[in-house]
This record gives C-alpha cells, structure tokens and sequence, in this order.
C-alpha cells in the first residue's frame, strides 16, 4: 500500500503491528485502540513513535488523555459509505487539539479525499497501483466552501464578506405591466 | 427568490465539471458501475427499471418562470416530453440518456439549477412550506431559513456519508403545510414568551416501513444559533445511528431507541460545546439573505374584487375551481392560486414540456415570473390579482389545467411506482387513475370535502401512504399486485399515522373499496362541515370495517 500526503506519494514509516506481536525495537509502530488500552503504561514508556488505529464504531475521546504522546491516529473505512470517522477526524482536530498525523485507511476512494482532507485527514492509505494523479486532482475540483470544517479555507461566507456581494435583481410591481422586471 | 452570485455559479460550474470527469470515467470503463453508483447518486442519477432517472432540485419549492421554460426544454430534448414533480417539491426525469447528463446539468446550470444531493445518504434538499411568503399565518419567511440550510448543508465534508439519507423542512407559519413532523429534522418557527422569533426542533419523525410522529427535542431554539444546532443533531446521528440494517437506519429509529430526554441530552451536550463557533449566525448574513426574499411591490388594492365577484356569479365551473384551488393571500387584493397537476385519469405530478412552457408564461403575465411546486405535486402561482382570477381560469381551462381538485379526493400523491421504480412492489399510477375517473364528479367531490389520499406502491412510502386521510400501499401477494388500506393518517398540525382497515385488495377491488370508505363516511358524518379525518377519529375503524369486509372478519388480514 502507498501513502499519499501532502499532496505526494511518501514512504511508509509505519508498521502495524497485531496485537499478539512484538512491537519493532526503536522503530515507529501502529497499535490497535484495544491494545493500546490495555498495555498503555508499557506502550507509553516506549523510545519510538507511537500510533494508535481506531475501528469506525471506536471513539477517540477514548484515547483523549493522551494525544500528545501519539504521533499517528489511523482510522478505519471499512465501507466507504461508513461515514463515522469523518465526524472522529473533526473531533479530534477541533475539539480536542490534535496536532499528529491523522490517516484514513480501508475504503478510501478517489472522490472522498477532499472530504477527508476537509475534516482534518491529511494522510491516505492507497493501492500501490491506485491512480494517484487523479486523487490529487479530486483535491482541485472546488474552489468554493459553504461551511466552516477543521481545514483553512476560507468560507463562502468570509468570501462574500470580503467582496461585499448583495443581492442583486430586486422587488418588482407585481403585474403592473406584463413586462415588470422581477428578480428573474 | 434567491438569486446565485459569483461564488455560486463557480461552485456549481465546479460540480458540473466534476461529474463531467465522472462520466468519462465510466463510459471509459474506468469506473464499474458499483463504484460510480455512489458518485452519480450523489447528483440525482438513480439507475431505475427501464433507464437512468435525474431528479433534479428545486429548492425548497421555488421555482422561476425561466427555470421552468428550462425544464420543459430538458424534457423535450432529452426526455419523452415531459417531467414529474415530486413529494420533495423536485422534479424527476424518466428517460435521460447517461451520455447526455452533463450537458443537462450545464443547462440547468444556466439557471441557477442542480441535482447536487437530490439522492444519496446524505442531507437532501431541503423543503419548506409553498405558501412561504404569501400566506397570511405566517410568522417569518421559511424561505430565509431554507436557503440559509442548503447552502450550510452542500457538499458538507463531515455528513456525505450518513448511515441514511437525511430530510429536513421549515415552516414560519402556523398552519403546516410543509408536513414538518414526517421529516428527519422538522423546524417550526415560533414565537417565545419574550416575543423572540426561533425555532421549535422536532426529529425523528418519517414515513417509510417504521413511521413516526417525529417528538419535539428543543421547544425554542434562538435563530442565530441555527446551523450549530443542526450540526450537533447530523454529528449524534451520523456517529450513533445504525448503519447494519438499511432499514433501521434512519434517525427515527435512533431517537425512538434512545429515548427522546437521553437524545436531546446527547444533542445539547455536543451543541454545548460548538454553539457560539463559525457556525453563529451574524444578524447581517440573514439580513443579506433575507434581502434575496423581499416582497414584490404590490399593489393597493380592495380586498374584494367586483370583477371576481361578478364572474363568481355567472359562472359556476369558474366559482368551483376559485373554492377549490385559491387561498387566502397575506395582501388584500391577491390570490395564492394552485394548478392541479392531477387531471382525469392522469398521473399524479406529471406535466408535459408545452404545459410547463404554458404555465411559466402565465407566471410571467400573473404572477410575477414566480411558482413554487407543492408536497402534493401540484404547482402555486403565488401572487395573482383577484381581478385577474377569472382570465387565469380561462386560460387554464382552455388547455385542461383547471381541474378543480385541490385538497380534495382526486388531489392523489402517489410515487411512480412499479411502472418506473425498481424498488416497488405494484404499480401506483393506474390506481390513481382509476380512482380520478371514478371520482370525476365535481359536484360530488366538492360534497365530501377536503380528503387527502396517498398512494405508495412500496413500504418505502415515497407516495406518503402513512400520511393519507386514505392510505393505499401497493404490496406484492405472491407475484400479484395487492393493496392495503389505511385509514386516518394526517401530515398536518393534527399529525397522525394512518390504521391498516383489513386484507388487502386486488387492483380491480380497490376503486370500489375507496367508494365504500367514502360512503360510510358520508353517511356517519354530523354535517357537510365534518371533514373525513375527523368523521374518522369520531366513529374509529369499524363502521368502515364492517362496510368493507362485512362478517367475513374470519379472514386473516393479508400483507400487514
């Protein structure tokens, strides 16, 4: 699998280790939130970077106390249509500061990518042979924003405030003269 | 109405352009159809029985003269000649080819139209009653409100991919006709103690196989807290709502499981934490939206009219048509007129290219370029004179547009059924059908009354069966069509789900069946004023039911 972040193909650092494994002596590694939970202290105390995975029905405020000392969070798409870990990314950079790598793994198609980056996702997990050109251009299709998300562009609404638009057209005499201009 | 400015017309050009590439990609072979499935139903394309349907958005209901010309030029060239207008005030296309929709939607681009979020589990487009702005028991305009919900809600990064789709309308009024508590999220403008304007919140409310009374969770939210509000209900749902059965997974299912106090605890609790962020509204941003909706200029004009009056008199067809389909307007003089879309043996919503063209110019000339599309399928001209009523009429006449049913019998919603939709179980348009040539008497229409009747031709109940005075549900018996019968439902203030009367019966049973209904109920009622429902909630099911099936209540009711 490869990695795209920050707009480019980046090697992958990580190593996700199962929960009956060792973990990889000095080297960065990825733990499952159960593991986590339970070794906590021992993981902890670890010389390395740390990374935890979370399932879509597992809640980050599970993991809330200890953000700082977590490098990575990965969270699981198991269906593209499973929609819970854009509201976890949100939470985790808005609501609880989280500064680390945030990465989308599973089913992570080519037109949900500039969702996910909205939602504070700035890594994703794809095929090797995945058309990565067209993941980046899915990145430019808009330009426009309707409501505020955890990334920095700017909203319509700042847009507008900036251009001050107003309404144009205006009221009309309702059947005046068949030829009164409406707002149309 | 709301007019696009430059940042619109880019998003929208943007989202043309995207599923241009989208297309491409699928005709190229690029993308299977499982994986375009998600992208086209993102922007109205379903795949039906015989061909791709676009449902295209109308938002909130309204709906220019020209945007209606650019319908009716849609359906000739890239339909059969015409188009359906829905129960979520859209309008549907049957026959596009999948080559040709980019090009529609760069045609409807042209007037500030899309289908983004027609389909899909994710926030749809929103509705809001079509009285919005003219009717006289209105507290605020809904239409600010609804506009201010679609632009928060497109392309919304965090809700695209919701366990299920999600549905919201407004009403400012006091009557609702924007069926407010059959919805995900239902708003209701109201006045607090203090005088303020806000919104009462009701969720959780739907039809479909579970259907609910949607249970109020916030008596008063103030306005500008609105969109944070939303936020947190889209946020508790999309993170708890079931997403293992399809047909479970409806924020009316979470809300009915988790209770109603522990629901609004958990939406207060995230509301809590975002309430006073981006998402506050500036009392200057809805002032600019609320500019788009100023009224026309009227006219000063008697609040009654010697011209209507006369014509009243000499001409009853006319005098039949002006009770049925006018109501009260906010400004003296005026007229809020419907034209039935539900002609004799027609199918319910359906208007053909040259009656849209026809009907966009007697907006341009009555009613100042303005319609709005109806929950019940029908189409408003919003703001007429009452002296102009008459020649209205007469137009409309002339080319079999003044049918005089609204509100009553014939007045049918119903889905498109099994004669388009792949997820039906019997066809709806050929009950309907029947039933308006069985009950093509206007006199005898007029005489029972305001009577709604739903038709769904599958559990999904897009025809709002649930919420019929009389509810029909085509349901499949073996390979044949069968059709349950409820009695009782409502979408109104008085909101209530309709009750299964007994077996099913066979299409060629069911007009009669409706006759029977129809008899009791004009039998047992006290006087002319004493409408069906609430005839109905007086007398209960069984004097329908003994009419019906008599003393055969052995059988074992079919198909619940």
């Amino acid at each position: 699998m490869a990695i795209l972040k920050h707009g480019a193909l980046q090697p992958n650092d990580w190593l996700t280790v199962a929960d009956d494994a060792a973990l990889p002596e000095g080297k960065p590694a990825v733990v499952s939130l159960d593991r986590w939970l339970k070794e906590r202290e021992t993981l902890l105390g670890r010389n390395a970077p740390l990374g935890v995975r979370l399932k879509s029905d597992q809640s980050p405020m599970t993991i809330a106390e200890d953000l700082e000392r977590i490098a990575l969070i990965v969270l699981e798409f198991p269906k593209f249509t499973d929609g819970r870990g854009y509201s976890h990314a949100r939470a985790l950079r808005q609501r609880l500061g989280y500064k680390g790598e945030l990465r989308a793994v599973g089913n992570v198609l080519r037109d949900q990518y500039l969702f996910m980056d909205r939602c504070g996702i700035d890594s994703i997990e794809i095929a090797d042979d995945a058309n990565v050109a067209g993941y980046l251009e899915s990145l430019g299709e808009f330009s426009i924003w309707y409501q505020p998300a955890a990334d920095q562009r700017p909203t319509v609404r700042a847009l507008r405030a900036a251009k001050q638009v107003e309404p144009t057209g205006g009221s009309a005499v309702v059947r005046e003269s068949v030829a009164a201009s409406w707002a149309y | 109405m709301y007019r696009y400015d430059e940042f619109d017309a880019t998003f929208v050009a943007e989202r043309v352009k995207q599923f241009r590439g989208q297309v491409e990609r699928r005709l190229a072979g690029e993308l299977n159809e499982d994986e375009f499935r998600p992208l086209r139903l993102q922007n109205g394309l379903y795949l039906q029985l015989h061909a791709y349907m676009l449902r295209i958005a109308v938002p909130y209901g309204v709906l220019s003269s020209k945007q209606l010309r650019k319908l009716a030029f849609i359906a000739r060239r890239y339909d059969k000649g015409f188009g359906h207008f829905t129960t979520r005030q859209n309008i549907q296309f049957n026959w596009p080819e999948l080559v040709d929709i980019p090009d529609v939607l760069d045609h409807l681009a042209s007037v500030e139209m899309h289908a983004i979020q027609t389909s899909g589990n994710c926030i749809r487009n929103v509705t809001a009653d079509h009285f919005a702005g003219v009717a006289p028991d209105e507290i605020e305009d809904p239409r600010i409100w609804a506009e201010i919900i679609r632009q928060w809600s497109t392309l919304h990064p965090e809700f695209a991919f919701l366990p299920r789709k999600f549905k919201i309308a407004v009403t400012g009024a006091s009557h609702d006709r924007a069926a407010v508590k059959f919805h995900d999220i239902g708003l209701k403008m109201v006045k607090n103690e203090a005088g303020e304007i806000g919104f009462e919140v009701i969720v959780g409310g739907g039809m479909g196989r579970t259907p609910y009374v949607g249970p109020t969770i916030r008596e008063f939210l103030p306005k500008q807290h609105l969109l944070s509000y939303l936020e947190a209900v889209l946020r508790v749902y999309n993170l708890l709502g079931r997403r293992d059965n399809l047909y479970k997974a409806r924020i009316k299912i979470l809300v009915s499981a988790t209770g109603v106090p522990e629901f609004s605890r958990l939406v207060e609790e995230e509301w809590a934490r975002i309430k006073d962020g981006a998402l506050t509204l500036p009392a200057e941003e809805v002032a600019r939206i609320e500019r788009y909706f100023q009224p026309p200029q009227y006219e000063k004009l008697p609040a009654i009219s010697p011209e209507l009056e006369g014509a009243k008199v000499s001409d009853a067809s006319f005098a039949r048509w002006l009770k049925a389909n006018t109501h009260p307007h906010k400004v003296d003089g005026y007229s809020i007129v419907t034209i039935s879309l539900k002609p004799d043996g027609g199918a319910p919503g359906d208007a053909s290219a040259d009656q849209m063209d026809l009907i966009a110019d007697l907006a341009d000339e009555y009613s100042g370029k303005e319609l709005r599309v109806t929950h019940h399928q029908n189409l408003v001209l919003p703001n007429v004179r009452k002296q102009d009523l008459y020649a209205l009429w007469q137009r409309l006449a002339a080319v079999r547009l003044a049918q005089p049913n609204v509100g009553l019998l014939t007045d049918i919603i119903a889905c498109p059924g099994l004669d388009y939709c792949n997820l039906a179980n019997a066809r709806s348009i050929p009950i309907a059908q029947r039933l308006s040539r069985r009950f093509n008497d206007f006199q005898r229409l007029e005489e029972i009354g305001d009577l709604r009747l739903n038709i769904s031709g599958c559990i999904n109940a897009c025809g709002h069966h649930h919420a019929g005075n009389i509810g029909i549900l085509g349901v499949d018996k073996q390979g044949e069509e069968f059709y349950q019968i409820t009695l009782g439902g409502s979408s109104k203030d008085d909101s209530s789900i309709g009750k299964i009367v007994g077996p099913a019966f066979a299409i060629d049973q069911v007009a009669d069946a409706v006759e029977t209904i129809v008899n009791v109920y004009l039998e047992k009622r006290t006087s002319n004023d004493e409408r069906f429902l609430e005839t109905y909630r007086r007398v209960g099911i069984d004097p329908f039911k003994e009419k019906l099936y008599g003393n055969s209540q052995a059988r074992r009711p079919a198909a619940e």
